[in-house]
């Protein structure tokens, strides 16, 4: 038996977001559940979130986001052999997401395959676009992160409807240009907590999402640390060289928690969250994309991206920036 | 450790976790009406407290713990049953 060739290495060629129109402020919600702009802010850091037209759909918004990222990569959709789009909150079951965003991409005939690791997607889904690069099995990969949580929102439930919006993020991967050019797609750090299932569910199809919100705070701001420092030394990164860190954007205190521990002072700590809220597998791109588009990170440096949610599943790599 | 090192040890981590200095954190203070401090702020505490003392504070104690001296207590209890 043949195998592929291989790559030297992969990386990511360019980032895109897209945000739905409509913006939900804090005082809105005040007006329906009984919470106020300033416990928002002081305890999950969201000033305003978006949320999705009542017909726009997870494959619409990953259509935009997928869209700029192929755009901005200077590639064509004939270039792009696998499609991978991270969801947990897809419309249908059957068909998947990946297919349908492919064709109305134009990208003929791709691999394609949706990814459920909740908020961890992204990186879940940016590891294997660079494993397969890297094994010759894909050349070119749009990986993309796209949900639309609104819909599996209570309304009435003011522990989850101020956390929780929609949007996609996506990302182009490829292979390194030359043999000898260091990677741009770092190893992941990857695992999952079974015991913690109960923590962040969706009872059934007719369910809200249910967060045990206390519970995910002291996890995340216990045992994220380590994975993060532990994917900077896989990768030969000291964290103190990081331009940027990039988490799940879940909770403002979390990402500041996580960031203290980790220890980068020359990072810039993304706080996408601000005006994006939770948008789970979305978060890390949708952040990065807005950050590479006001020119707060320079191409060329180094990243950290890490994803944790529901599962509980985590994921942590380096990037560097394109 | 004597309650004057947990004092200060716990001065020292209600500073980083929520900017109150440290010569404000006194025994009889309560965390929420004087020290200003939330519920999210109490779990980085208890997470930043484990990593100092070694002694766990589950979130169903954590709860029960009103004032600094309280986690002082508590802090030196479990050392004992340790």
């Amino acid at each position: 038996m043949r195998l592929t060739e291989g790559q030297a290495g992969a990386r990511v060629l360019a980032f895109g977001g897209y945000q739905p129109a409509r913006v939900v402020t804090n005082d809105e919600l005040s007006a329906t559940v009984d919470t106020n702009d300033e416990w928002i802010r002081s305890r999950v850091g969201i000033a305003s979130r978006r949320i999705a037209g009542p017909d726009e759909t997870v494959v619409d918004m990953a259509v935009q986001a997928g869209g700029k990222a192929l755009a901005a990569s200077g590639l064509s959709p004939a270039d792009v052999d696998l499609v991978i789009v991270a969801t947990c909150t897809p419309e249908t079951q059957i068909p998947n997401t990946s297919a349908s965003v492919a064709k109305r991409l134009g990208i003929v005939a791709p691999g394609a395959y949706d990814l459920n690791a909740a908020c961890a997607g992204f990186c879940y889904a940016l590891a294997n676009a660079a494993d397969a690069v890297r094994a010759g099995t894909a050349t070119n990969v749009l990986v993309i992160g796209a949900e639309k949580l609104s819909q599996w929102v209570d309304w009435t439930d003011r522990s989850t409807c101020i956390i929780f919006a929609d949007g996609a993020g996506a990302a182009i991967v490829g292979a390194v240009s030359e043999p000898n050019e260091a990677p741009g797609i770092g190893p992941v750090v990857w695992g999952s907590d079974g015991d913690m299932a109960d923590k962040i569910y969706i009872e059934d199809r007719n369910s809200f999402i249910f967060q045990e919100g206390q519970a995910v705070f002291r996890w995340a701001t216990t045992a994220l640390a380590p994975v993060a420092r532990q994917a900077c030394e896989k990768a030969g990164i000291d964290p103190g060289e990081l331009a940027a860190f990039i988490p799940h954007q879940a909770n403002l205190r979390i990402i500041e928690g996580i960031a203290r521990r980790l220890g980068a002072p020359q990072a810039i700590v993304a706080d996408d969250i601000v005006t994006a809220g939770n948008t789970s597998s979305a978060s890390i791109p949708l952040a990065l994309s807005r950050m590479i588009e006001r020119g707060e990170i320079a191409s060329g440096s180094h990243a950290l991206l890490i994803g944790f949610g529901a599962g509980i599943c985590y994921a942590a790599q380096v990037i560097t920036v394109p | 450790m004597t309650e004057q090192e947990i004092l200060a040890g716990l001065g020292e981590i209600i500073d980083e976790v929520a900017g109150v200095p440290a010569e404000q954190v006194t025994p009889e203070k309560t965390f929420v009406d004087d020290l200003d401090i939330d519920s999210l702020s109490m779990v980085e505490i208890a997470v930043a407290a484990q990593d100092k003392f070694g002694v766990e504070i589950p979130d169903d104690q954590l709860k029960d713990l009103k004032t600094v001296q309280d986690v002082i207590d508590y802090v030196r209890r479990a050392e004992v049953s340790a």
